[in-house]
């Protein structure tokens, strides 16, 4: 029945003989077959094989930054997540106090919350990072067993401590304001800040790396130090700076 | 052509009729034309700081009336606008346009532009006009100014001095509203700054802080909790009128950007006044209040107990589920289970009372007048809880119940003359006496001491001990020399049963009379007296918010809504507003309540929101709530756990809608702010009634109003009080009157969580005068011990111009807890001796 209305439809096909006919059903097993034989494609990811790294570009996971003696450049000031199209991005500052100096200046990103289920990777939010402390990485390997598994908390998103670098927090380099720290002028931990993680935080597991930066860089920073035309400027001073 | 004090000029080719000595500012915003300013405000003088609102003008001049213009572009905040003057803003003069820009380049020099990380970000003044008639591009590369940062000028207010565009809207707030002159423009040139006085930042000798609470307090100066100089109960005005972060909060420092924020326009929950207010909220929390706009109330003002005041609405204590006794333990159970045995404990009361607090809204208060008398068949009902008199009774559903909207504050502000009676205009009114002070009203107070508050009124004190308000206002009508007289001559007006000189026209002056007056008797019916027969008008100010709305939803003995006696209802009448006849035994008042629960009479209360300690004797009040059996309706659990059996939950203002009833009889309604399942007093009462199978119509404001229209027949109105003025009490040797009253900012509920605010309260100090000190071996500097049979009071001494023989404390400061650790009112009489060495009497 179906036969004869196929050739119906397609006149120009032809009219199978009867062993022709008999086999027809059972020859795309063919293909089953070949199939069982060949080399397979499939690929176990994420458990095998190596993938080429994706374009240097490539808008990854976020990533929230350091200055280079360990303090955070997150202030908390909520314009990435202002910028945010998708409104994917939450956070909430605090107030730095001596005792628990996570950034450069009055101000850190106390929570940062990045909803992966939300953002669409669009930039818009390090266009908007003040400080740079929001930038992306390549990575794109995002995937959880569960909806609360996509938020990514401030410690997730946090870079991590490179090599030299003092873990927050810890006071500012003596000497140095916010700006300072923005123009690059901070280029790695003292040794009064490994030497007041020391005394807070014996245990600190970073203190030995941040120790030998320390030293290796305080006999070349110390002539920088009374450079008085740079922008570095003083300490802020308790009376009137003068202009 | 116009009126004779009209005058009409063109701005921007727009002609405009305004009155006459308007700015050119103010007639711009009439065109609808903003011309960018910082230092302007509308409630302040102008001071033309800043120069950002330079326009181009030319006015008429010489003898044809040439139109001449300005050689140079001339400030708008500070020019007042002629006839035929033609103005051109930035919108149609390049000159104006780049006067301004290179205004808001010299402005930007030394602004550090962190916006990111400042408060202001967002709703910055600054950053708007910087941006729209600023410079794109800054020309200046050399080094800003820079100073430390934050200055802590109270433990609430931080300013950032690099941040000031030296506008002067704070130190000119300060001195000219509150006259709180607590700030400063200090030093000179590119080192000019605002701030207190710190010996650190000016440069001069550092100052022993002992020395100079010393020599404060020799000088009676006022001090704050914190050691420094008291700056005032509405400082935190200026952080709201920094037109650049300069000014920020301490309680509010990075909590919130402008865009996170929900913002609610509802009414403070503070004070009777009914401040308008905005309540900024972030995912269902409150992180800041600002001071709403209401012309006629508070104007853009509003003291710092409504502005920083609201985190005891989720005070750790805060309630959400029902808790029953059981034992000695409250335990936590469902809204079923409370409900069934708050019901089960009321069904059962031979002899219920009920203390419903003075906090109510209109809804509330109402749900409570009908619950009491319908369901709970009791006319026992007090909404004082405080110290409080029969005769206090009487005058209120004499005088003020059912009144309606009776003197406003624009008419207090606008009268002739003020006198004060039992009341202190700034710690007991608030934006009362801002706007008393901003319209310069002649005052007068019948007071021991000329207060804080009343000195910076310029007001005149009519030296009475407490206890003798009731002789003085008595004596006032006929007194014919001295101060009295004046202030009588002052007050007259119309109605004047002796005027003869005065024209009939002159409006008369207010007599104020506060909730203090409960104590001396005679006080409120003398007060009735000498405004009838001076043709003075007169009006009750209450402190707390809830009052006047209880006393019109009935909440007293013998009163039923809308200041109609009880008895005095038809049946009809009764049933529209109870849905049932009513046949109530004659109820008692909050003393009566207390007495009769103490002695086994009254088996069960239900009380609203009130604090034991606030009860006029609350030993005695514990004693009582410990006799009987105690449902209590609250937002918070800790002031009453220890003695209630049931305790149901309510919502506290933020989170239901309501109305409530300022002192001038005017409504203030206010929105939800926070989605809440939280439940309104109303709400629980209702779900109370049905458990105890009563059907009554406890519902939204309609069936308040409803209930009220329906008694808006005349009456027979309650007769007003007579009661003859008692002569004060006189102390003995050792022995003082007591002068006492709230502070504005003191150990209240309503400012828990909030502990920057304690330590820029005013300390707790013992003020008497040099004579009395004398007498009682005291001097200044040293330690008084206050004390009755209840217990005593040790506070630092100051030598003030206090009455011979009168001690003034504050009621419930730090330390100084008068009715828990005197068990006295205000003229009361106490023993005065010297305290004491190395002892410390906490609260």
């Amino acid at each position: 029945m179906s036969r004869r209305q196929s050739t119906a439809l397609d006149p120009s096909r032809k009219q199978k003989g009867f062993i022709g006919a008999g086999v027809a059903p059972w020859a795309g097993f063919g293909v089953t077959l070949r199939t069982f034989f060949a080399k397979p494609v499939t690929e176990q990811y994420p458990f095998k094989g190596k993938y080429p790294p994706p374009f240097p570009r490539y808008h990854g996971r976020h990533q929230l930054n350091r200055y280079p003696d360990g303090l955070e450049k997150c202030v908390g000031c909520e314009l990435c997540a202002w910028a945010c199209p998708a409104d994917a991005i939450f956070v909430e500052a605090g107030a730095n106090t001596p005792a628990e100096q996570h950034s450069a200046g009055e101000r850190y990103g106390r929570v940062y919350q990045i909803n992966y289920l939300r953002c669409i990777f669009c930039g818009m939010c390090i266009e908007a990072c003040p400080t740079r402390a929001l930038t992306m990485t390549t990575v794109y390997e995002l995937a959880a067993p569960s909806r609360a598994d996509m938020i990514y908390t401030k410690d997730e998103l946090l870079a991590p401590l490179e090599e030299g670098m003092l873990a927050a927090p810890h006071p500012m380099a003596e000497g140095r304001c916010a700006r300072d720290y923005y123009a690059g002028e901070v280029t790695g931990p003292t040794e009064d800040q490994v030497e007041w993680v020391g005394r807070n935080r014996p245990q600190d597991p970073t203190l030995a790396g941040a120790r030998a930066a320390a030293r290796a860089a305080a006999p070349a920073a110390a002539p920088a130090q009374p450079g008085s035309g740079s922008r570095a400027g003083e300490p802020a001073p308790a009376k009137g700076g003068g202009a | 052509m116009s009126a004779p004090d009209q005058v009409t000029c063109s701005i921007d080719g727009v002609e405009i009729t305004v009155p006459k000595n308007t700015l050119i500012i103010r007639a711009a915003e009439e065109a609808g034309i903003f011309i960018p300013r910082f230092c302007d405000h509308p409630l302040l003088k102008p001071v033309a700081a800043c120069r950002q609102c330079l326009v181009d003008v030319a006015s008429p001049a010489g003898p044809e009336g040439k139109l001449r213009a300005f050689p140079k572009p001339q400030p708008a905040c500070a020019m007042t606008v002629t006839p035929g003057m033609v103005v051109n803003t930035q919108l149609t003069s390049p000159a104006a346009a780049k006067a301004q820009e290179q205004v808001a380049e010299l402005i930007l020099i030394n602004h550090p532009l962190d916006c990111p990380v400042c408060d202001k970000g967002g709703e910055c003044p600054l950053q708007n006009q910087a941006l729209s008639t600023g410079r794109a591009v800054s020309r200046f590369t050399d080094k800003k100014n820079t100073f430390a940062k934050p200055l802590a000028l109270t433990p609430l207010i931080l300013l950032d001095r690099e941040r000031c565009v030296l506008c002067q809207r704070c130190t000119r707030f300060a001195a000219q509203i509150p006259g709180d002159p607590f700030i400063a423009l200090q030093k000179r040139g590119a080192n000019q700054q605002i701030g207190r006085f710190d010996a650190a930042v000016l440069g001069v000798a550092p100052v022993d802080p002992a020395a100079a609470e010393a020599a404060c307090d020799a000088a009676c100066d006022d001090l704050a909790a914190d050691g420094r100089p008291f700056a005032g109960y509405f400082a935190g005005n200026i952080i709201q009128i920094c037109p650049v972060g300069a000014l920020t909060s301490a309680d509010y420092r990075f909590r919130a950007r402008p865009f996170d924020l929900v913002s609610t326009e509802t009414v403070a929950e503070h004070d009777s006044s009914g401040a308008a207010i905005r309540v900024d909220y972030r995912r269902g929390q409150v992180l800041r209040r600002l001071a709403g706009s209401d012309p006629s109330l508070n104007q853009e003002w509003i003291t710092d107990k409504d502005r920083f005041g609201f985190r005891w609405q989720v005070a750790p204590d805060r309630l959400t589920r029902p808790l029953v006794r059981r034992g000695d333990e409250m335990v936590a159970v469902s809204w079923p289970e409370g409900i069934a045995a708050a019901a089960a404990i009321l069904g059962a009361a031979a002899n219920p009372a009920v203390l419903p607090g003075g906090r109510l809204t209109l809804e509330d208060a109402h749900a409570y007048s009908v619950f009491a008398r319908a369901v709970l068949a009791t006319d026992s009902v007090d909404f004082r809880a405080r110290p409080a008199s029969r005769e206090e009774a009487q005058f209120l559903a004499h005088f003020v119940a059912g009144s309606g909207a009776g003197v406003s504050l624009d008419e207090l502000a606008q009268a002739p003359a003020v006198l004060l009676a039992g009341f202190e205009a700034e710690d007991e009114g608030g934006v009362v006496f801002l706007r008393l002070r901003e319209a310069g009203t002649k005052v007068y107070a019948l007071a021991p001491l000329a207060s804080r508050g009343l000195r910076r009124l310029g007001g005149t004190l009519l030296a009475t001990a407490p206890g003798a308000e009731a002789q003085a206002l008595s004596q006032l009508p006929d007194a014919v020399e001295g101060l009295l007289a004046e202030a009588a001559a002052a007050l007259r007006g119309p109605g004047d049963e002796n005027a003869a000189a005065e024209s009939p026209a002159r409006p008369g002056g207010v007599i104020v009379v506060g909730e203090r007056l409960a104590t001396t008797p005679g006080a409120y019916s003398a007060a009735l007296a000498a405004a009838r027969r001076l043709g003075a008008r007169l009006v009750w100010i209450p402190r707390r918010a809830g009052e006047r709305a209880a006393l019109e939803a009935g909440l007293l003995a013998g009163l039923a809504p809308g200041g109609r006696p009880l008895a005095g209802l038809s049946p009809a009448e009764a049933e529209s507003v109870f849905g049932r006849q009513l046949d109530l035994a004659p109820g008692l008042d909050v003393s009566g309540i207390i007495a009769a629960a103490a002695g086994g009479d009254v088996d069960a209360l239900l009380v609203g929101g009130l604090e034991m300690v606030d009860l006029p004797n609350p030993t005695r009040a514990a004693s009582a709530f410990k006799a009987a059996k105690v449902v209590a309706l609250q937002v918070r659990g800790d002031g009453l756990s220890p003695w209630a059996d049931v305790i149901l939950p309510v919502a506290p203002p933020q989170e239901k809608a309501g109305t409530f009833i300022n002192w001038e009889g005017r409504l203030r309604p206010f929105p939800q702010v926070l989605a809440s399942t939280a439940l309104s007093d109303a709400r629980v009462l209702q779900a109370l009634a049905k458990a105890m199978g009563a059907d009554v119509r406890i519902g939204p404001l309609a069936a308040a109003h409803e209930a009220l229209a329906a008694l808006a027949a005349p009456a027979e109105p309650v007769p007003a009080p007579a009661v003859a003025p008692s002569p004060p009490r006189s102390p003995g040797p050792g022995e003082a009157l007591l002068s006492t009253w709230h502070y504005l900012v003191d150990d209240a509920a309503g400012l828990d969580g909030v502990e920057a605010l304690a330590a820029s309260a005013p300390a707790a100090r013992a003020r008497l005068s040099a004579a009395t000190a004398a007498a009682a071996g005291l001097e200044a500097g040293g330690r008084v011990e206050v004390a009755t049979a209840d217990g005593a009071i040790t506070l630092p001494v100051v030598i003030d111009d206090v009455l011979d023989g009168v001690v003034h404390l504050p009621t419930k400061s730090p330390g100084s807890w008068v009715r828990v650790n005197l068990a006295a009112a205000d003229g009361g009489v106490v023993r005065i001796s010297p305290a004491p060495d190395h002892e410390e009497v906490a609260p």
